[in-house]
């Protein structure tokens, strides 16, 4: 459910599907075996392709904020849905994680 | 106010039932004529009350969980998601927006909340030892003459 580009030290990442709690096991652990590379310290998250997201995916979200503020980068995502920016808005995550386009 | 259709559904608590979950709550739901936004609002909802009986009512380890949904004359839509499990010691405390008692497992805290907005009403009753029920409602607007 996940196609990833790296360039330099910011990696991108497109989700697909469904991110539910079934869902957030596999995503977790794709995206940190691509954070494993300590030179990525940008990850910006394409959720153009998500279709359907609740807070188990807030849960993701947040975990990868922390692993890449820890070495001092960001997290960014893009291409959210409107339902997806509500739950987004409601879990504070504006203001730890950019929007970028 | 009397029901005109209603629909009851046990399952196992795996989390591949939570898609399963969302499909059918959508499908029963088709006969408001909802909107997308409606329809997105209830599958959301739904996966949070019935993820939330897989990963705290039954701690992963499985168990049945019941799906009820109803809807009146009023267009009101109400539906139950219930599990049989360990039930909770604190509604207020885990009511309250992010909270959680699995920090560790990367959970916001975010459910209830999430429950609360997208829903007209949220109920919760829970026993400790015996399981919880989960009670939302969301009223349609009269249909179209
Ligand atoms: N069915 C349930 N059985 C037992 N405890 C529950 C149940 N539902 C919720 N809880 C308790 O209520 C707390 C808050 O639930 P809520 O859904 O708001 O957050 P969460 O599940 O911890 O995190 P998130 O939903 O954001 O992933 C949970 O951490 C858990 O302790
Ligand atoms: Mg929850």
């Amino acid at each position: 459910m996940l196609q990833h580009a790296r360039q330099r030290d910011t990696l991108t990442v497109r989700l697909n599907g469904e991110l539910d709690h079934a869902a957030a096991e596999g995503v977790r652990r794709d995206l940190d075996a691509l954070l494993a590379d300590q030179r990525v310290l940008h990850l910006v998250l394409d959720l153009d392709g998500l279709t359907f997201m609740d807070s188990s995916g807030i849960g993701v979200l947040i975990g990868r904020y922390r692993t890449l503020a820890g070495r001092g980068g960001t997290v960014s995502v893009r291409g959210m849905n409107p339902h997806i920016a509500r739950i987004f808005q409601m879990a504070g995550l504006h203001r730890i994680i950019n929007k970028s386009c | 106010m009397s029901i005109v259709n209603h629909m009851q559904l046990e399952f196992s608590g795996r989390p591949q039932n939570e898609s399963f979950a969302r499909v059918v709550i959508s499908a029963f739901a088709v006969q408001l004529g909802p909107t997308i936004e409606e329809i997105a609002d209830i599958k959301t909802a739904v996966s949070e009350a019935v993820t939330n009986a897989i990963v705290h009512g039954y701690e992963g380890r499985g168990g049945t969980v019941t799906l009820r949904a109803t809807v009146d004359d009023a267009r009101l839509l109400t539906v139950e998601v219930e599990d049989y499990g360990r039930g909770i010691d604190d509604l207020d405390q885990a009511m309250q927006p992010f909270y959680t008692s699995k920090p560790d497992a990367e959970r916001a805290g975010m459910g209830f909340a999430v429950m609360q907005t997208f829903m007209d009403g949220l109920e919760v009753q829970t026993a400790p030892g015996k399981g919880t029920l989960v009670r939302m409602c969301k009223q349609f607007a009269p249909e179209a003459k």
